[in-house]
């Protein structure tokens, strides 16, 4: 019974109190005698601060105190970035700005009042006098000389360059059998835009020399050091506490100038002190994802075999590094040969600064954009040969195995990239969509049918790999009742892991699923972690557990086997109960727990208690991955596009919670789906961001889609011990390069390439209009 | 998206309203609904010292027949418009643009009157107003009178209407024999407003040529209109589909067409002669023409 709730579809331990509204965000966190923080923010892309006068805010009713980023120089440090590369450049990037502002959005000043409403008054009667600097926003603009400098003291806005070689160009190149297709693909640049804004509390106890932080992160602990070091504080006397997070997609694995501004106010003040982010500041404040330009030069052979790959990725950072922010187009260009044998690859990243908000990490974080190329270039390649997309992917697949090892350096744990395409096509009706698609062209209307055949990095990772740690902690403790705590150092928020990580314990354990909870997000509570991202909670953490689950096992299995006089190696868990093999001698898992916390006959050298701690630490990354088929239909006469059907088969190893899996893939189609159609944050020459409010900046909505039929296949990895590879970001990564190529092939009937993203109708009414369809019968 | 302070009324009854509309006129806002205002007032872009809540005023919520009219309070929501059976039996026009509002959040709270009276130039009613023709009753200290609504939207924002002056009802003529009522909307995929709408009404004779057409356009221009060119282009012919596209090509004409990062100038105009024709080519169908 016990061992079956793994693969089950149980529901989350999580809903009930999330759908009742029970939950407690930062913002339904009250303390006695909280003050409210408010932020004047830049209104310029570019500007020096010559004045800033706040004579007038501090006089405003309720306001406690005003602080400017002199009023911090040398008080708190710096927002920290924690990528290491070779000739990084990594501008001091102050909590409030110091002498220029360099994006819209960026904090000027902070204000502190008894209310909320009280502080976004006194808000706005800070002065502040700007000095007009000329801006840059376009990436190409920023590399030529002579342009405008986001920081004058770096002597140019370019941060960083880094290459990937692989594989002999020279023959490449000289062979002329090859066919050189070029594109260039845009990946704009979009709002991560989690439900739940950015919160944070932070409450300083004079007294006890303590602070104490609520913060709506998916890293406390990594938060809860960089927190000590920016306010100078010893990190013993820290604690940071994440309460129900309300989704984050990668905008909360950072640390944020105003997590720092509020300890500091508090610590200033001696009270804790609140800020709640508004939406117009999330848009404008919070981290943005994508936004690359990629140049992309494939050489195919004319059966379709791809035997290189030119990729040359400017990455917009905009104007300081976040946490991750210039490891995030690296990720780019390590997976831009997605699942094919590709031999040859050359790959430049260069990381520029612009006057916008920094880019950083954002579901997929860097593997959506290195998708988003080879899967568009797989499509241009079939396009250019006249086959069909299947057949080129199939041709480039790489034999189903393991340890696949490519020019890029990346090693592929396990693949069969055939299985899941064949899936998809047998799903889908693919090759009856292509009759069709014949068929409603002579009546002049357009079917497309579009593919996706991704592989993705996930459960990250190796530490020797990450820029700050990539194992992961568990703790199981079985309490005296019988009762088990689970304790991760993954911070979830959103996925799921209360209900699969008890899964995996109550399994194990041979217990029932609802005597195990899970807690997580304190890291008072917690023993460190790193937290959730890069689809690792399950595939690290999870391993964490299920390890620190064999300890407890291993030692209750010599507790009884004292008792039972068997070997601890006979002892078997199940039905509550520690039994024999043959089940003829057994005792209740509860009358082992009490001999544990009792120990009045422990077997000699057994230590009381039954609590165990393991980090875990990945040998490798693993790599999901999928094929997608998205059908869509063009209105002729509008451009407007309707999609039809959406087809998912993802692999993501072993499948813990088939429910769990399902809402990820689903939500993360919706968002992957969003950036092929709707999404974008416009900027403009000035560094306005014109797309500054949900008015403007189209999000998805479920009435947009239509069922999507999803499918799995499970190959296993061996990179961790449950055989689970992590699933969180790939929707989104297998989605978007679907739609565009859907869109693109339903357009193909006009002689259409290539569309950047969005697929406005505008963008393909400009194609439509420009003459008829060829191969349409006369009406 | 903290809006400044201001002072909040709630008047009871019309006469009460009126005397508080009269009292702010200078500095205050009728809020009926709230879901343009509050917004605007979240982002600081409005900032009324009273904000005066029609909310609770008795007898504004209503939907009925007189006089062979149909006659809607102005604080009816949008939702009640989409549901009511009387309106999808004698005036369909309105349901039909009700469910094209928003998401049902928006249509639980916003209400026709505060719509109309904020004139918003991708609003779905003025589009519906303009193609039936409708009269909006208004009441002040000094009185009551009811506007045409082909003199009720003056531009961007701004209606006919006085300091002072609080919407209170609006009247629709019923549909006719042999006629057809459609909306067609290209929504904006963020705001949900149109990008651009089309109301119309189409009264076949009894040899089914076009008796009479009215059409209404919203989202295309800084207020909405009635594309008279081609009411008339049409009005007297068949409702052949080669007749009504010929006549919808005239949908923006004399119109300066807005532009914005969603959709060009050119595009809208487009837009607008495609939607034209699909909303005449259903209210013809519904008419029971082909």
């Amino acid at each position: 019974m016990a061992a079956k709730l793994l693969g089950e579809r149980i529901k989350r331990k999580e809903d009930p109190r999330l759908i009742q509204g029970r939950a407690h965000y930062v913002d339904d966190i009250k303390l006695v005698g909280m003050l409210h923080l408010a932020f004047v923010r830049s209104p310029y892309g570019h500007a020096r601060l010559t004045a800033i006068n706040t004579g007038a805010a501090r006089n405003a009713p309720g306001v406690v105190a005003v602080f400017t980023g002199e009023d911090l120089k040398g008080r708190l440090g710096f927002v920290p970035c924690a990528v290491e590369m070779d000739g990084l450049k990594i501008p001091e990037h102050p909590c409030l700005a110091i002498g220029e502002v360099r994006y819209v959005g960026e904090p000027v000043a902070a204000v502190v009042a008894t209310g909320r409403y009280l502080a976004a008054d006194a808000a706005a009667l800070v002065e502040v006098d700007y000095d007009m600097l000329p801006a840059v926003t376009s990436m190409e603009q920023a590399l030529e000389k002579g342009s405008p400098l986001v920081h004058e003291s770096l002597g140019d806005n370019l941060a960083f360059v880094a290459k990937i070689e692989g594989g002999d160009w020279k023959s490449v190149e000289a062979d002329p059998s090859l066919k050189v297709i070029r594109q260039r693909m845009i990946n704009q640049r979009l709002g991560p835009m989690a439900i739940e804004t950015r919160g944070v509390i932070a409450s300083y106890s004079p007294g006890e020399d303590t602070l104490t932080v609520w913060s709506s992160t998916q890293i406390p602990h990594l938060l809860k050091t960089h927190l000590a070091i920016l306010n100078k504080m010893d990190e013993s006397r820290c604690r940071v506490i994440a309460p129900e997070v309300g989704g984050a997609f990668g905008s909360k694995l950072n640390v944020y100038g105003e997590e720092g501004v509020a300890c500091f106010a508090s610590r200033q003040l001696g009270k804790p002190v609140k800020w709640i982010e508004g939406r117009r500041e999330n848009l404008a404040g919070t981290i943005h994802g994508r936004d690359q330009i990629d140049d992309v030069e494939i050489y195919a052979k004319p059966d379709g075999t791809v035997v290189g790959l030119k990729c040359f990725i400017l990455a917009d950072l905009g104007a300081y590094h976040q946490f991750l922010t210039p490891g995030i187009p690296t990720l780019t260009a390590m997976m831009v040969l997605g699942c094919y044998n590709i031999k040859n690859v050359f790959v430049e990243t260069k990381g520029v600064f612009t006057n916008k908000m920094a880019t950083d990490a954002y579901r997929g974080a860097g593997r959506p954009e290195a998708t988003y190329i080879i899967e568009r270039a797989m499509d241009l390649v079939a396009r250019e040969l006249g086959m069909d997309p299947v057949d080129v992917r199939m041709k480039n697949f790489p034999a189903p195995g393991k340890d696949i090892v490519l020019p890029t350096g990346v090693n592929y744990d396990t693949a069969n990239y055939q299985k899941t395409l064949k899936k998809v096509l047998k799903l889908s009706g693919y090759s009856k969509l292509r009759k069709e698609q014949v068929r409603l062209r002579k009546k002049g209307k357009l079917l497309g049918i579009g593919l996706s055949t991704y592989v993705e990095i996930c459960a990250m990772g190796p530490s020797s790999r990450m820029p700050a740690g990539g194992w992961e902690s568990g703790t199981v403790r079985v309490e005296p009742t019988g009762k088990v705590t689970v304790l991760t150092g993954a911070s979830p928020h959103g996925q799921g892991e209360e209900t699969s990580f008890a899964q995996i314990v109550a399994g194990e354990l041979g217990i029932p699923y609802d005597d195990v909870t899970v807690f997580h997000g304190d890291t008072a509570q917690v023993p460190m972690g790193i937290g959730t991202f890069g689809s690792r909670a399950t595939a690290v953490g999870g391993s964490a557990i299920y390890y620190a689950a064999q300890r407890i096992k291993k030692k209750m299995a010599r507790i009884a086997a004292h008792k039972l006089e068997i070997k601890p190696g006979e002892v078997v868990f199940a039905d509550g109960k520690l039994q024999s093999k043959d089940g003829s001698k057994s005792v209740a898992f509860t009358e082992i727990v009490t001999e544990a916390y009792y120990a009045r006959q422990l077997p000699p050298g057994v230590e009381p208690g039954l609590s165990e701690l393991y980090v875990f630490e990945p040998p490798n990354f693993t790599y999901p991955f999928g094929a997608h088929v998205a059908v869509t239909e063009i209105d002729a006469q509008t451009g407007e596009v309707s999609l039809r059907n959406y087809f998912a088969v993802d692999d993501c190893g072993r499948i813990l919670n088939p429910m769990l899996v399902d809402g990820q893939v689903h939500g993360g189609l919706a968002q992957g789906i969003g950036q092929a159609l709707w999404e974008e944050l416009i900027y403009d020459e000035n560094g306005q961001l014109l797309t500054g409010t949900l008015m403007d900046y189209a999000m998805p909505r479920a009435r947009q889609f239509p069922w999507f039929e999803t499918a799995n296949t499970e190959t296993r990895t061996p990179v961790n011990p449950l055989g689970v590879k992590g699933v969180g970001e790939a929707g989104t990564i297998g989605s978007t390069p679907a739609l565009v190529n859907s869109v693109v092939d339903a357009m193909s009937a006009f002689g259409v390439r290539h569309i950047d993203m969005p697929l406005k109708p505008e963008k393909i009414w400009v194609h439509l209009k420009q003459g008829a369809m060829p191969g349409r019968d006369a009406a | 998206m903290i809006p400044e302070s201001f002072e909040y009324h709630v008047p009871k009854t019309v006469d009460e309203a009126a005397r508080m509309a009269a009292e702010f006129a200078d500095d205050g806002k009728v809020l009926a609904g709230g879901h343009s205002l509050i917004p605007m007032m979240k982002l600081r872009l409005a900032s009324p010292k009273h904000l005066i809540d029609l909310g609770r005023v008795e007898g504004l919520k209503y939907i009925r027949e007189a006089d062979g009219k149909i006659e809607i309070g102005a604080l009816t929501t949008h939702f009640q418009a989409e549901y009511a059976t009387l309106l999808k039996e004698k005036c369909p026009l309105l349901p039909e643009t009700a469910r094209a509002i928003g998401d049902v959040q928006v249509r639980n709270k916003g209400t026709i009157g505060g719509s109309l009276a904020h004139a918003d130039p991708a609003a779905d009613w003025p589009a519906a107003a303009l193609a039936l023709d409708a009269e909006l009753k208004t009441v002040s200290t000094s009185g009551e009178r009811w506007i045409p609504v082909s003199e009720f939207f003056v531009d961007l924002l701004t209606t006919s209407m006085n300091p002072g002056e609080i919407l209170t009802a609006i009247r629709f003529p019923a549909l006719p024999v042999r006629s057809g009522d459609a909306y067609a909307k290209h929504a904006h995929p963020a705001s949900g407003f149109a990008v651009v709408g089309v109301a119309a009404r189409v009264t076949l004779d009894e040899k089914g040529i076009v008796e009479k057409a009215r059409v209404g356009v919203t989202g295309v221009s800084s207020k909405a209109y009635r594309a008279s060119s081609v009411e008339a282009a049409i009005t007297g012919k068949a409702p052949s589909s080669k007749n009504l596209d010929t006549a919808s090509l005239h949908a923006v004409d004399g119109i300066d067409l807005n532009g914005d990062l969603y959709a060009s100038a050119e595009y809208r105009g487009h837009l607008a002669k495609v939607y034209t024709a699909r909303a005449l080519a259903l209210a013809v169908e519904r008419a029971g023409g082909k």
